[in-house]
């Protein structure tokens, strides 16, 4: 990590502030504009999701053809595949709820605190307080698991 | 001529502001990550933020294995930010104007140092309390709006559809259950 390239960081940061340009330019950095899309009042969100979405699809698809690694990392270009199981379809439900009860998620909210919205950050302390009250509960229930084994 | 006018009518109604700002807004975050990915062959998603930041506080094993990662995902927040606040300073403060950009009627605006801000009328304890869920499903559930919903559906992942799938439906149902318990806003 420590030997990374010089401009890994810059170029991270020109990203994020494309990004989140983006995320207030499209108002969901508003919590009332993707309630408005749930409550099927103003269906633009999918125009951002999935123009993003295609976005990136292409570049994804276009460049490992291209190159082999990134300069930067010399990482090899993959799609971003996870596997799937139960926790997709639990975590996705608890953070539906929560996503429809607040109209906000994590990237949304960071770009809601750039609008000015201070009172967002109720909602990132409570993003912080949930991911660590999943981190907590799941290391233990890692450490459990391992621990008849580092036993003997 | 009177049913494509009826058309037009539904059409409008169902996007009262356009989808030009749509449009254009999922662009640029496609543009930012695709930044990302041809640089470094990242491709980032905004939630695992949460977690690698919690590692700089504790020491969690669930924290500790973001510890490669947390220093570049602590820059690419601040990019978020900074970036959402050059939008405040020029479109939404009117000092750059184009009529891809829809301003809309929702939350309150406000002025600090000539720059337009602006913030919701979302009650608190909504914001708190779904704060908290969005903490644990997205970390529980390998991702969110841009990790699966970008991303993963970018790279056609089974995984990150079957996601995106379950989280929209779910909100779907939670915004009109809370609508009509008279919660607004």
């Amino acid at each position: 990590m420590a030997d990374r390239h010089p401009l890994f960081k810059p170029l991270v940061f020109v990203g994020g502030l494309i990004f989140g340009f983006g995320l207030g330019f499209s108002h969901m950095a508003r919590p009332e504009v993707v309630v408005n899309f749930l409550l099927f009042e103003d269906l633009g969100l999918p125009f951002v999701m999935f123009g993003a979405a295609i976005v990136s699809g292409i570049a994804f698809a276009l460049l490992p053809r291209i190159r082999d690694t990134a300069p930067l990392t010399g990482s090899p270009y993959e799609r971003r595949l996870k596997p799937f199981d139960r926790n997709v379809l639990v975590g996705g439900a608890v953070f539906g709820v929560g996503w429809g009860l607040s109209g906000i998620c994590p990237g949304a909210a960071y770009a809601s605190l750039g609008v000015g919205n201070v009172t967002i950050l109720w909602a990132l302390g409570g993003m912080f307080v949930g991911a660590y009250a999943q981190g907590y509960w799941r290391s233990r229930s890692e450490a459990r698991d391992a621990a008849p084994a580092s036993a003997d | 001529m009177a049913t494509s006018l009826v058309l037009l009518q539904a059409v409008a109604e169902l996007f009262p502001n356009g989808i030009s700002r749509y449009a254009v807004g999922g662009l640029l975050v496609g543009l930012g990550t695709v930044v990302i990915y041809v640089g470094t062959g990242i491709p980032a998603g905004a939630s695992t933020f949460l977690e690698s930041t919690l590692s700089y506080v504790s020491d969690q094993s669930r924290f500790q294995r973001y510890v490669g990662s947390r220093d570049w995902r602590v820059v690419f927040t601040a990019g978020i930010i900074l970036g959402a606040l050059a939008f405040a300073a020029t479109v939404q403060s009117g000092v750059v104007t184009t009529s891809l950009y829809e301003p809309g009627t929702t939350g309150q605006l406000y002025e600090v140092a000539g720059v337009t801000l602006w913030t919701t009328d979302v009650q608190p304890w909504r914001l708190f309390l779904g704060g908290i869920l969005v903490g644990i499903g997205t970390r529980v559930g390998k991702g969110c709006t841009s990790g699966h919903g970008v991303c993963g559906v970018g790279s056609a992942s089974k995984t990150s559809l079957a996601g995106v799938a379950t989280f929209l439906t779910v909100a779907i149902g939670t915004a009109q259950v809370v609508a009509a318990l008279g919660v607004s806003p």
